[in-house]
């Protein structure tokens, strides 16, 4: 069919191209982040930050800090920081106007926002390896009578599920909103707004809890695990406020105008 | 090839593009012409996939342009040269684009070179560039996968005169290759310059096409004699109006019929040729009509 049509005048074989590979596309959006002043310089403070507060609490803490001390010390400014960078992975391409380009030279969407997705699971388990090198080099430093106190597989596995929870929360308000200024002071205020709440509302605090994706997901900072109960409210807020939105900006992505 | 069959648009109660058609055919540079909020650039989004259509077809080269597994190498886009990472310099642009596409660095060179932005001004940053910079970048990005089609909105914005003409050149060039052009412009001059074919669009809706002749031998002949009086006369009785225009008349008919009442009455002709500046006046008559409709419907639309 394509040799019949390619003889046709002003008819294109289009028989000896192929579509861009998912790597590649995720390759070219990891690129797409390191490649301005202000993805480069978001990239080196996480990176900075993270030694950084590891340093401080090495020097001012009292205790001697076992290994995991220094995984959690890195998760803070890590959760905070890795959605930023979540969101700004998808809303650069609206906020510059890139989308343009971007969705002309990949016109299905869907795997322009997996590559974006995969992307940011890559930076947020490449900040978790540089968070494991930290600790792995202060530890000895330390010098904490048991440093390998409560470390164990399920434990750093839900180190990094907490990290990727919070990476793919930004990404869905990234995607839900399409504008950085918006999906990142959302990130930052909605759980803000659901723990004022859940503080005040005293009697409804364990109902609340369900509703509660910041609280339930700290949950998974707790050495001797979960309980279903906690589990099952990681998955109903999780299903609130990252499940949702994603689907919700899934579906806006692929029905929008790209202007 | 470009083929756009009954294509429709529209947002609300406005119509943006109503049952528009065309072909741009390859070997030959078609001009979208048509004032700003015509239309030109929703009906390239169409093209693109960027825009949904709400009814129509679209075909590039045959294809459906989702249907086509890595458009960049088959169809240049350039939609707008502003749509870019301000903080991103002019060669990383290209970088990107050459990556998605599966093309070598060496690329990017190449283009560099060929809309002569040099190695300095390509490790600038994009919001230091002048929209002519801007444009050529675009050019270069719309190029690099050895397109056989290019959808071009706007090219020649803000490109100085030697701009215009080094893209007249280059796009003729290409066209000449064998290749589709399609440029959209809201200046006649431009477009008269460089397009063999003209789409013209008002409103939405197409209100004109063919080449420049075609559309001039619309707008009438200018004719000027020695017994200019004794002309007009013997015109009207040949059932033909004109109309004084400068020291002569304009007058609504081919240049044959006008010489043949002219002999016929021994009539003295100092000049006969298709009237000047008819492709502008047909264009101002075309959209002013236009805009001043678009003007009072829209009005109407936002009280409903």
């Amino acid at each position: 069919m394509s040799t019949q049509t390619a003889l046709e005048p002003g008819m294109i074989d289009i028989s000896g191209t192929s579509r861009p590979s998912l790597a590649k596309l995720v390759q070219v959006e990891i690129r797409k982040m390191a490649d301005t002043r202000a993805g480069l310089w978001l990239l080196i403070a996480i990176g900075a930050v993270t030694v950084l507060v590891n340093t401080l609490f090495l020097i001012f803490s009292k205790d001697d800090l076992p290994f995991l001390a220094f995984l959690q010390f890195s998760a803070m400014p890590q959760g905070m920081l890795l959605p930023v960078l979540a969101i700004l992975l998808v809303t650069q391409e609206w906020g510059q106007r890139t989308g343009l380009v971007t969705f002309s030279l990949v016109p299905h969407r869907g795997r322009v926002l997996a590559a974006k997705f995969l992307a940011a699971l890559i930076f947020i388990l490449a900040a978790f390896l540089v968070a494991v090198a930290i600790a792995l080099v202060l530890t000895p430093i330390a010098g904490a009578a048991d440093p390998w106190e409560d470390v164990s597989g399920p434990f750093l596995a839900r180190i990094v599920l907490a990290l990727v929870l919070g990476g793919v929360w930004g990404f869905a308000f990234g995607i839900a909103l399409l504008n950085s200024a918006f999906a990142i002071v959302a990130y930052f205020a909605v759980p803000t707004v659901v723990s004022i709440v859940t503080g005040i509302w005293t009697s409804m605090q364990d109902k609340l809890l369900w509703f509660d994706l910041s609280t339930s997901s700290s949950m998974l900072f707790n050495p001797d695990g979960l309980s279903g109960k906690e589990w099952a409210q990681i998955g109903t807020s999780g299903f609130i406020w990252i499940v949702l939105p994603l689907v919700i900006g899934w579906i806006r992505v692929q029905k929008a105008e790209i202007k | 090839m470009i083929k756009v069959e009954n294509l429709t648009k529209k947002y609300g109660g406005f119509t943006a593009v109503d049952d528009v058609s065309f072909t741009a055919l390859p070997g030959r540079v078609t001009g979208f012409l048509g004032p700003n909020g015509a239309g030109k650039s929703t009906t390239m989004r169409m093209m693109v996939g960027l825009t949904r259509p709400d009814a129509g077809r679209i075909t590039v080269g045959g294809h459906d342009y989702l249907d086509i597994p890595n458009p960049g190498r088959h169809v240049g886009v350039l939609l707008d040269a502003s749509a870019q990472h301000a903080g991103r310099t002019g060669r990383e642009v290209l970088a990107l684009s050459a990556a998605t596409m599966g093309l070598p660095s060496s690329r990017v060179d190449e283009m560099l070179a060929l809309v002569s932005l040099t190695d300095s001004e390509s490790k600038r940053r994009v919001k230091n560039y002048s929209l002519g910079m801007r444009q050529r970048l675009g050019i270069a990005n719309a190029l690099m996968g050895d397109p056989q089609v290019l959808i071009l909105d706007e090219p020649a914005n803000g490109l100085d005169p030697a701009g215009i003409r080094w893209m007249r050149g280059l796009l003729k060039g290409y066209a000449d290759r064998g290749g589709t052009v399609l440029l959209s412009s809201h200046l006649l001059h431009e477009v008269q310059m460089i397009a063999d074919d003209l789409v013209m669009i008002g409103r939405g809706t197409i209100v004109a096409q063919g080449t420049p002749e075609e559309l001039l031998q619309e707008s009438g002949t200018y004719v000027r004699a020695v017994e200019q009086e004794q002309l007009v006369a013997a015109l009207a009785e040949a059932g033909i109006q004109a109309n004084p225009v400068a020291d002569g008349y304009r007058a609504d008919a081919e240049s044959v019929q006008i010489g043949a009442v002219a002999a016929k009455h021994g009539i003295t002709l100092i000049e006969l040729r298709a009237a000047d500046g008819g492709l502008e006046d047909l264009f101002l008559e075309l959209t002013a009509g236009t805009q001043r409709e678009s003007y009072s419907e829209q009005t109407g639309g936002t009280q409903a």
